[in-house]
């Protein structure tokens, strides 16, 4: 198949889902559009950290902390001056933070640029520690932020959080968002450069002796992978409507690496299907906590049965299915036209 | 801070640090034999309250059986994570065992939530752990002294066990070669499991204290000792037993006696511990008394 004839599909794909998304937003369901938005938020994470984690071999566990910090730096840019007066009753915000009020997409963009830049400082150390201890790193990372975050009362006013951000959030956002991730991390995984973040994961030795930079294209990975993670996090404080450090967790970062462990790893098909899977599951299990009746039997709900459930669900996966559901098959649209052919024959 | 206050919390950081340095040591063997960094140890720690909870409260077993219950159930669970979650994962590359021991965490708090419901329970105290003990002006709970008494002979068992005993020697054997010991014929998956074994039942032993120290125990409790332990650990040198120990020590100092020194920073702690792993690991990957090896991957 032609390159240009992929482009072209790929354009046709993405005008269908807009016009899907402009039916969308007239006529879906509050409750579905809310749930359809968290997971394509949970997609952008899924796919910006399994650049991280799958493609390049880097276990990092700080991709919360990055959320976090591209949530709080857009929250405090987009929010408007008198949302703020009313959430810093406390202590009051520091001097310039407290009267600008920038657009929702430029605040997106700086959030996501400040979280880059802490991806920068944490990708740095990775020349020197790996594996397991690149995971200690990035969680004590993560740790660092939530805790600072929870300190600095002057500019995230603490653990009290930050309410009533305004929704900006729709599904024109969050699709747009989510094609926008696709398309950077799979040109980049498709150049040279996601070459030589395979090289990388596969043998850092071999891949250091013919020539890779090892600084730099760890932390592209970092800082790239940062960047939409941190734009993730300024489109789920605005779904949200409210953000508090602690939400954002070692446990977050968890369910994205399960998400991407499910989908499989360095398979971004397979973490988009799955972040927007999970979000609908996590709904849809929520049935189990609620009071059944089955056969005039009365079944009390048990609170924090979905996630016992998910967590079962997730170790499964962790020992019977190591290479993920889609393992390394990707959508292409070879693929579909593999598929029709083969239909037509056995007709 | 006068003499007198000093003292007492110089006393409980000693017995707080022993806390820490027990479950620490736990990472440290664990990590030692199978060079895992296994991220359910704190979760394992908090199942070791509940069931000596459910032991004492439920079935009415008195205070002594009901911990010695706890010990036993704790290292048969142990064995239990390491035979369904780690043995079958142990020909492949390493990241997958990490994996699946957060997935193990995540799994054990789950269940501890929908078994053992979400509210905290007052965990039983016996008379004699509550008194406070008055040495001129120094006042010192008796759980203090119970803990650095009892931890230290945990220390020197398990220095015995270690040092003196067959298993112990295959433990170390295990430690620096896999494939040797192998050859040798020692029981590989049997060392493993004993591994397992004494370090959880090194956790359920510090549960003890800890549960004593604050009474109330909830799904959740295993994340904070268990992430100040694997920060020791880390600190000490993963794999070695002295260096666990001794991060738990620092680690016990900083927790109590940071906040009593500089009490307006006290919400900075955790920033400041976690900032003390992360400079350790850069600089200084192989902690600040682990072996130097070749290559840290």
């Amino acid at each position: 198949m032609k390159r240009s004839t992929r482009v072209l599909l790929s354009l046709m794909l993405i005008i269908v889902i807009y016009i899907f998304v402009y039916f969308s937003e007239l006529h879906m369901d509050p409750f579905i559009k809310r749930i359809l938005n968290t997971g394509l938020i949970y997609a952008i994470l899924a796919v910006s950290l399994n650049l991280i984690n799958g493609f390049t071999g880097q276990f990092s566990l700080g991709h919360a902390g990055f959320m976090a910090i591209g949530a709080y730096t857009s929250a405090l840019l987009y929010m408007s001056p008198e949302t703020k007066m009313s959430n810093f009753f406390m202590i009051p915000l520091i001097s310039p933070l407290d009267r600008i009020q920038i657009p929702f997409f430029w605040a997106l963009i700086i959030g996501g640029l400040m979280a880059a830049g802490a991806g920068f400082i944490v990708g740095a150390p990775c020349l020197r520690v790996r594996g397991d201890y690149l995971a200690i790193v990035t969680y004590g990372f993560s740790e660092i932020i939530r805790s600072l975050f929870n300190n600095l009362q002057n500019i995230t006013n603490g653990p009290l959080g930050l309410k009533g951000l305004p929704t900006y959030t729709n599904l024109w956002w969050t699709v747009s968002w989510t094609i926008v991730t696709i398309i950077v991390i799979k040109r980049i995984v498709d150049s040279s450069y996601g070459r030589a973040l395979k090289a990388i994961r596969d043998d850092e030795v071999a891949a250091e002796n013919l020539g890779i930079n090892l600084f730099k294209h760890k932390v592209l990975a970092f800082v790239v992978g940062a960047f939409f993670a941190g734009v993730a996090g300024g489109l789920l404080g605005s779904l949200l409507m409210t953000i508090d450090p602690n939400s954002f967790s070692i446990l977050f970062t968890y369910q994205i690496i399960m998400i991407i462990l499910l989908g499989g790893l360095g398979n971004i098909t397979g973490s988009v299907v799955v972040g927007i899977g999970f979000a609908f599951l996590m709904e849809w299990l929520r049935f189990v906590e609620m009071p059944m009746h089955i056969f005039g039997i009365e079944i009390p709900g048990i609170l924090g049965m979905r996630m016992l459930i998910f967590s079962v669900l997730l170790m499964l996966t962790i020992l019977f299915f190591r290479q993920g559901i889609f393992g390394q098959r990707e959508f292409s649209w070879e693929g579909v036209a593999k598929l029709f052919q083969k239909r037509k024959v056995k007709e | 801070m006068g003499w007198s206050l000093f003292m007492q919390h110089l006393v409980n950081a000693i017995s707080l640090g022993f806390v820490f340095g027990l479950v620490a040591v736990g990472y440290a063997l664990v990590y030692g034999v199978v060079k895992l960094v296994n991220f359910a140890h704190g979760d394992v720690f908090m199942m070791a309250a509940y069931f000596m909870f459910y032991a004492s409260v439920l079935f009415g077993f008195p205070w002594l059986a009901a911990v010695i219950f706890g010990v036993v159930m704790t290292a048969l669970l142990g064995v239990g994570i390491e035979k369904v979650a780690y043995r079958p994962l142990r020909k492949y590359p390493r990241i997958n065992s990490l994996v699946s021991s957060i997935g193990m965490s995540f799994l054990l708090q789950n269940f501890a939530v929908v078994v053992f419901g979400g509210i905290q329970r007052s965990f039983p105290v016996p008379e004699m752990m509550r008194k406070t003990i008055i040495l001129g002006e120094v006042r010192i709970q008796a759980v203090s002294i119970y803990t650095i008494v009892f931890s230290i002979l945990m220390v020197l068992l398990l220095t015995f066990i270690l040092q003196k005993t067959k298993i112990g020697l295959a433990m170390r054997i295990l430690s620096t070669d896999f494939d040797t010991a192998r050859l040798m014929g020692i029981n590989v998956d049997n060392t493993i499991s004993f591994t397992f074994a004494l370090g959880s039942a090194l956790a359920a032993v510090s549960a003890v204290f800890y549960a004593l120290r604050y009474p109330q125990i909830f799904p959740f409790m295993g994340q904070y000792p268990g992430s100040r332990a694997f920060i020791a650990a880390v600190v000490g040198g993963i794999g070695s037993i002295k260096g666990a120990l001794i991060g738990g020590f620092l680690l016990g100092m900083l927790t109590v006696l940071l906040p009593a020194a500089f009490p307006e920073y006290s919400g900075y702690r955790e920033a400041l511990i976690f900032a003390l792993l992360v400079i350790v690991l850069v600089f200084k990957p192989n902690g600040l008394f682990g072996q130097e090896a070749g290559e840290k991957a």
